[in-house]
Protein backbone atom coordinates (compact mmCIF):
# COMPACT_ATOMS: atom_id res chain seq x y z
CA UNK A 1 0.00 0.00 0.00
CA UNK A 2 0.98 3.46 -0.95
CA UNK A 3 0.92 5.76 1.57
CA UNK A 4 -0.12 9.46 0.30
CA UNK A 5 3.51 11.20 -0.77
CA UNK A 6 5.58 8.35 0.80
CA UNK A 7 7.17 5.28 -0.40
CA UNK A 8 7.67 1.90 0.77
CA UNK A 9 10.82 0.17 1.69
CA UNK A 10 12.18 -2.85 3.20
CA UNK A 11 14.78 -2.61 5.88
CA UNK A 12 15.79 -5.96 7.45
CA UNK A 13 12.40 -7.43 6.84
CA UNK A 14 10.39 -5.04 8.07
CA UNK A 15 8.54 -1.90 6.05
CA UNK A 16 9.35 1.39 6.73
CA UNK A 17 7.80 4.63 4.96
CA UNK A 18 9.98 7.57 3.93
CA UNK A 19 9.58 10.37 1.97
CA UNK A 20 10.77 10.81 -1.37
CA UNK A 21 14.38 12.22 -1.66
CA UNK A 22 15.24 10.24 1.27
CA UNK A 23 18.79 8.92 1.35
CA UNK A 24 20.33 6.04 2.57
CA UNK A 25 22.48 8.06 4.96
CA UNK A 26 19.46 9.60 6.27
CA UNK A 27 17.96 6.20 6.98
CA UNK A 28 20.87 4.76 8.68
CA UNK A 29 21.04 8.04 11.14
CA UNK A 30 17.67 7.99 11.48
CA UNK A 31 18.04 4.71 13.16
CA UNK A 32 20.81 5.91 15.21
CA UNK A 33 23.14 2.73 13.64
CA UNK A 34 27.09 3.52 13.93
CA UNK A 35 28.35 3.39 10.51
CA UNK A 36 31.79 2.06 11.32
CA UNK A 37 29.92 -1.21 12.75
CA UNK A 38 28.03 -2.47 9.87
CA UNK A 39 27.51 -3.34 6.08
CA UNK A 40 24.61 -2.46 4.02
CA UNK A 41 23.23 -4.06 1.07
CA UNK A 42 20.34 -2.64 -1.28
CA UNK A 43 18.61 -4.87 -3.54
CA UNK A 44 21.40 -7.82 -2.82
CA UNK A 45 24.11 -5.08 -3.95
CA UNK A 46 26.71 -4.31 -1.46
CA UNK A 47 26.69 -0.28 -1.14
CA UNK A 48 30.16 1.60 -0.79
CA UNK A 49 29.76 3.19 2.42
CA UNK A 50 31.17 6.15 1.75
CA UNK A 51 28.61 7.28 -1.51
CA UNK A 52 25.50 6.53 1.02
CA UNK A 53 24.71 10.08 1.14
CA UNK A 54 24.36 10.11 -2.72
CA UNK A 55 22.02 6.32 -2.97
CA UNK A 56 17.81 7.77 -2.78
CA UNK A 57 15.88 5.26 -1.82
CA UNK A 58 12.96 3.95 -4.69
CA UNK A 59 9.89 2.80 -3.34
CA UNK A 60 9.90 -1.08 -2.98
CA UNK A 61 13.89 -0.85 -2.13
CA UNK A 62 14.96 -4.07 0.34
CA UNK A 63 18.06 -2.62 2.60
CA UNK A 64 19.83 -4.97 4.74
CA UNK A 65 22.11 -3.89 7.24
CA UNK A 66 24.25 -6.24 9.16
CA UNK A 67 26.89 -6.32 11.93
CA UNK A 68 28.66 -9.02 13.80
CA UNK A 69 27.48 -11.19 16.06
CA UNK A 70 28.65 -13.65 18.60
CA UNK A 71 29.31 -16.46 16.62
CA UNK A 72 31.74 -19.93 16.42
CA UNK B 1 63.27 -26.37 21.98
CA UNK B 2 61.99 -23.14 20.39
CA UNK B 3 58.38 -23.43 18.04
CA UNK B 4 58.01 -21.76 15.13
CA UNK B 5 55.21 -19.07 14.91
CA UNK B 6 51.87 -19.69 14.30
CA UNK B 7 51.01 -18.86 10.84
CA UNK B 8 48.16 -17.98 8.79
CA UNK B 9 48.17 -16.70 5.59
CA UNK B 10 51.27 -14.93 6.26
CA UNK B 11 49.80 -13.05 9.23
CA UNK B 12 51.54 -14.43 13.02
CA UNK B 13 49.27 -14.80 15.89
CA UNK B 14 50.75 -15.65 19.48
CA UNK B 15 48.18 -17.93 20.56
CA UNK B 16 46.98 -20.99 18.99
CA UNK B 17 43.70 -21.34 20.71
CA UNK B 18 41.11 -19.38 18.60
CA UNK B 19 38.03 -18.81 20.40
CA UNK B 20 34.13 -18.84 19.11
CA UNK B 21 31.83 -15.49 20.46
CA UNK B 22 28.26 -17.60 20.61
CA UNK B 23 26.81 -18.51 23.26
CA UNK B 24 27.49 -16.98 25.88
CA UNK B 25 26.11 -15.24 28.57
CA UNK B 26 26.37 -11.75 27.89
CA UNK B 27 28.65 -9.80 25.64
CA UNK B 28 30.65 -9.15 28.90
CA UNK B 29 31.16 -13.28 30.11
CA UNK B 30 32.47 -13.32 26.46
CA UNK B 31 35.14 -10.82 26.46
CA UNK B 32 36.19 -11.94 29.75
CA UNK B 33 36.56 -15.60 28.47
CA UNK B 34 38.52 -14.43 25.64
CA UNK B 35 40.97 -12.55 28.14
CA UNK B 36 41.60 -15.61 30.33
CA UNK B 37 42.01 -17.86 26.66
CA UNK B 38 44.53 -15.78 25.56
CA UNK B 39 43.13 -15.81 22.52
CA UNK B 40 44.21 -13.54 19.62
CA UNK B 41 41.15 -14.65 16.94
CA UNK B 42 37.96 -14.82 17.44
CA UNK B 43 35.36 -16.13 15.73
CA UNK B 44 32.16 -13.92 14.69
CA UNK B 45 28.96 -14.39 12.75
CA UNK B 46 26.91 -12.00 10.29
CA UNK B 47 23.32 -10.76 11.18
CA UNK B 48 21.25 -8.59 10.69
CA UNK B 49 20.93 -5.34 13.35
CA UNK B 50 18.29 -4.98 15.31
CA UNK B 51 16.22 -1.95 14.13
CA UNK B 52 13.63 -1.67 16.66
CA UNK B 53 16.21 -1.97 19.41
CA UNK B 54 18.45 0.89 19.05
CA UNK B 55 19.87 0.88 22.40
CA UNK B 56 20.91 -2.87 21.87
CA UNK B 57 24.97 -3.13 22.73
CA UNK B 58 26.76 -4.72 20.09
CA UNK B 59 29.71 -7.07 20.09
CA UNK B 60 32.32 -4.34 18.82
CA UNK B 61 31.52 -2.47 21.69
CA UNK B 62 33.28 -5.38 24.36
CA UNK B 63 35.45 -7.09 21.80
CA UNK B 64 37.89 -4.30 20.10
CA UNK B 65 38.21 -5.52 16.23
CA UNK B 66 42.07 -3.49 16.94
CA UNK B 67 42.87 -5.56 19.32
CA UNK B 68 41.30 -9.18 18.94
CA UNK B 69 41.39 -10.36 14.58
CA UNK B 70 37.70 -10.56 14.29
CA UNK B 71 37.61 -13.81 11.99
CA UNK B 72 33.62 -13.60 10.60
CA UNK B 73 32.20 -17.37 9.93
CA UNK B 74 29.64 -18.07 7.34
CA UNK B 75 27.47 -20.10 10.30
CA UNK B 76 23.60 -20.61 9.40
CA UNK B 77 25.16 -21.11 5.55
CA UNK B 78 23.79 -24.13 3.65
CA UNK B 79 25.17 -23.37 -0.13
CA UNK B 80 28.12 -20.98 -1.87
CA UNK B 81 25.92 -18.20 -2.63
CA UNK B 82 25.09 -17.34 0.50
CA UNK B 83 28.52 -18.35 2.24
CA UNK B 84 29.86 -15.47 -0.51
CA UNK B 85 27.02 -13.03 0.23
CA UNK B 86 28.20 -13.20 3.99
CA UNK B 87 31.81 -13.09 3.78
CA UNK B 88 31.45 -10.25 1.23
CA UNK B 89 29.17 -8.21 3.33
CA UNK B 90 31.65 -9.04 6.51
CA UNK B 91 34.92 -7.69 4.55
CA UNK B 92 32.51 -4.21 4.08
CA UNK B 93 32.29 -3.97 7.69
CA UNK B 94 35.77 -3.47 8.41
CA UNK B 95 38.33 -4.72 5.16
CA UNK B 96 38.18 -8.38 6.56
CA UNK B 97 39.81 -10.96 4.59
CA UNK B 98 40.66 -13.62 6.53
CA UNK B 99 37.82 -15.54 7.15
CA UNK B 100 36.18 -18.57 8.35
CA UNK B 101 33.89 -20.38 6.06
CA UNK B 102 31.53 -22.95 7.31
CA UNK B 103 29.33 -24.58 4.45
CA UNK B 104 26.10 -27.03 6.47
CA UNK B 105 24.52 -29.84 4.92
CA UNK B 106 22.39 -30.93 7.44
CA UNK B 107 20.48 -28.89 10.23
CA UNK B 108 20.45 -32.21 12.60
CA UNK B 109 24.17 -32.83 12.80
CA UNK B 110 26.11 -30.15 11.39
CA UNK B 111 27.90 -31.63 9.36
CA UNK B 112 30.01 -29.75 6.88
CA UNK B 113 28.53 -30.05 3.02
CA UNK B 114 31.72 -30.41 1.03
CA UNK B 115 30.81 -29.94 -2.49
CA UNK B 116 29.71 -27.02 -1.63
CA UNK B 117 32.32 -26.15 0.58
CA UNK B 118 35.17 -26.89 -2.29
CA UNK B 119 32.75 -24.64 -4.44
CA UNK B 120 33.10 -21.77 -2.38
CA UNK B 121 36.46 -22.05 -1.02
CA UNK B 122 37.36 -21.67 -5.20
CA UNK B 123 35.60 -18.86 -5.42
CA UNK B 124 36.38 -16.93 -2.46
CA UNK B 125 40.20 -17.62 -3.21
CA UNK B 126 39.72 -16.21 -6.77
CA UNK B 127 37.77 -12.63 -5.19
CA UNK B 128 41.07 -12.14 -3.21
CA UNK B 129 39.86 -13.68 0.14
CA UNK B 130 41.95 -15.91 2.46
CA UNK B 131 39.92 -18.89 3.36
CA UNK B 132 40.05 -21.25 6.36
CA UNK B 133 37.81 -23.87 6.02
CA UNK B 134 35.47 -25.65 8.01
CA UNK B 135 35.67 -29.34 7.28
CA UNK B 136 35.07 -33.02 7.72
CA UNK B 137 38.00 -35.16 8.69
CA UNK B 138 38.82 -36.46 4.83
CA UNK B 139 42.59 -36.37 3.68
CA UNK B 140 41.31 -36.64 0.49
CA UNK B 141 38.49 -33.20 0.60
CA UNK B 142 41.39 -31.55 2.72
CA UNK B 143 43.66 -32.42 -0.23
CA UNK B 144 41.17 -30.83 -2.61
CA UNK B 145 40.80 -27.44 -0.20
CA UNK B 146 44.12 -26.92 -0.59
CA UNK B 147 44.51 -27.36 -3.92
CA UNK B 148 41.93 -24.75 -4.77
CA UNK B 149 43.59 -22.12 -2.19
CA UNK B 150 42.79 -22.95 0.90
CA UNK B 151 44.67 -20.92 3.62
CA UNK B 152 44.09 -23.61 6.90
CA UNK B 153 42.15 -26.91 6.97
CA UNK B 154 39.61 -27.16 9.84
CA UNK B 155 38.91 -30.84 10.00
CA UNK B 156 36.07 -31.06 12.94
CA UNK B 157 36.84 -33.43 15.64
CA UNK B 158 33.11 -34.59 16.69
CA UNK B 159 29.74 -32.90 15.41
CA UNK B 160 29.67 -28.96 16.55
CA UNK B 161 29.04 -28.46 19.96
CA UNK B 162 28.88 -32.06 20.91
CA UNK B 163 31.72 -32.04 23.44
CA UNK B 164 32.70 -35.67 21.90
CA UNK B 165 36.08 -34.65 21.17
CA UNK B 166 37.87 -36.05 18.54
CA UNK B 167 36.66 -39.22 16.95
CA UNK B 168 38.86 -40.08 14.25
CA UNK B 169 42.26 -39.41 15.46
CA UNK B 170 43.74 -41.60 12.50
CA UNK B 171 42.13 -39.01 9.89
CA UNK B 172 43.72 -36.73 11.54
CA UNK B 173 46.96 -37.74 11.68
CA UNK B 174 46.97 -38.50 7.85
CA UNK B 175 46.20 -34.77 7.13
CA UNK B 176 48.48 -33.91 9.32
CA UNK B 177 51.45 -35.85 7.09
CA UNK B 178 50.00 -34.59 3.90
CA UNK B 179 49.67 -30.73 4.19
CA UNK B 180 52.00 -27.93 4.97
CA UNK B 181 49.22 -25.37 5.80
CA UNK B 182 47.98 -24.98 9.33
CA UNK B 183 45.84 -27.74 10.74
CA UNK B 184 43.43 -26.74 13.17
CA UNK B 185 40.86 -28.62 15.09
CA UNK B 186 37.30 -27.08 14.42
CA UNK B 187 33.97 -28.20 16.33
CA UNK B 188 33.48 -30.99 18.56
CA UNK B 189 35.80 -30.78 21.70
CA UNK B 190 34.04 -30.97 25.25
CA UNK B 191 37.22 -30.71 27.63
CA UNK B 192 40.71 -29.19 27.79
CA UNK B 193 42.28 -32.44 27.19
CA UNK B 194 40.57 -32.46 24.25
CA UNK B 195 42.30 -29.93 22.64
CA UNK B 196 45.78 -30.66 24.10
CA UNK B 197 45.46 -34.18 22.11
CA UNK B 198 44.52 -32.08 19.15
CA UNK B 199 47.69 -30.04 19.66
CA UNK B 200 49.60 -33.91 20.79
CA UNK B 201 48.73 -35.04 17.08
CA UNK B 202 50.51 -32.02 15.40
CA UNK B 203 47.84 -30.02 14.77
CA UNK B 204 48.80 -26.13 14.24
CA UNK B 205 45.58 -24.69 16.59
CA UNK B 206 42.17 -25.81 17.95
CA UNK B 207 38.89 -23.63 18.07
CA UNK B 208 36.82 -23.91 20.84
CA UNK B 209 33.41 -22.23 21.39
CA UNK B 210 30.62 -24.28 23.38
CA UNK B 211 32.95 -26.24 25.56
CA UNK B 212 34.28 -22.91 26.57
CA UNK B 213 30.33 -20.86 26.77
CA UNK B 214 28.88 -23.12 28.21
CA UNK B 215 30.98 -24.80 30.96
CA UNK B 216 29.73 -24.00 34.01
CA UNK B 217 32.67 -21.41 34.94
CA UNK B 218 33.15 -20.76 31.42
CA UNK B 219 35.91 -17.84 32.05
CA UNK B 220 37.93 -20.54 33.90
CA UNK B 221 37.43 -23.31 31.40
CA UNK B 222 39.20 -20.88 28.83
CA UNK B 223 41.94 -20.84 31.09
CA UNK B 224 42.25 -24.14 30.95
CA UNK B 225 42.01 -24.68 27.48
CA UNK B 226 44.68 -22.08 26.78
CA UNK B 227 47.24 -24.24 28.73
CA UNK B 228 45.65 -27.06 27.86
CA UNK B 229 46.82 -26.07 23.83
CA UNK B 230 50.38 -24.63 25.22
CA UNK B 231 50.48 -28.25 27.18
CA UNK B 232 49.47 -30.48 24.16
CA UNK B 233 51.78 -28.16 21.84
CA UNK B 234 54.95 -28.81 23.68
CA UNK B 235 54.11 -32.26 24.12
CA UNK B 236 53.79 -33.01 20.28
CA UNK B 237 57.64 -31.07 20.25
CA UNK B 238 59.33 -32.49 22.93
CA UNK B 239 58.42 -36.44 20.89
CA UNK B 240 57.23 -39.21 23.03
CA UNK B 241 58.53 -42.08 23.93
CA UNK B 242 57.48 -44.99 22.15
CA UNK B 243 54.52 -47.16 24.05
CA UNK B 244 55.29 -50.72 25.01
CA UNK B 245 52.94 -52.94 27.04
CA UNK B 246 55.80 -54.32 29.00
CA UNK B 247 57.34 -52.03 32.22
CA UNK B 248 60.52 -50.67 32.36
CA UNK B 249 61.50 -49.21 35.78
CA UNK B 250 62.07 -45.80 36.10
CA UNK B 251 64.73 -46.93 39.27
CA UNK B 252 68.00 -48.62 37.99
CA UNK B 253 68.67 -52.05 40.08
CA UNK B 254 72.12 -51.70 40.73
CA UNK B 255 73.01 -50.97 44.11
CA UNK B 256 69.67 -52.57 45.25
CA UNK B 257 70.01 -53.88 48.60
Amino acid sequence: MKIKNKIKITVNGKQMHVIPKFSLNSLITKLKIPLNKIAIELNKKIIDKKKISKIYLQNEDKIEIVHFIGGG
Amino acid sequence: MIDKKFKIANRSFKSRLIVGTGKYKSFKECAKAIKSSGADIVTVAVRRVNISDKNKTRLMDYIDPKKITYLPNTAGCFNAEDAIRTLRLAREIGGWKLVKLEVLGDKKNLFPEMIETLRSTELLTKEGFKVMVYCNDDPLMAKRLENVGAVAIMPLAAPIGSGLGIQNKVNIQIIRKQTKLPLIIDAGLGQASDASIAMELGCDGVLVNTAIAKAKNPIQMAEAMKYAVISGRKSFLSGRINPNILGSASTPNKGII
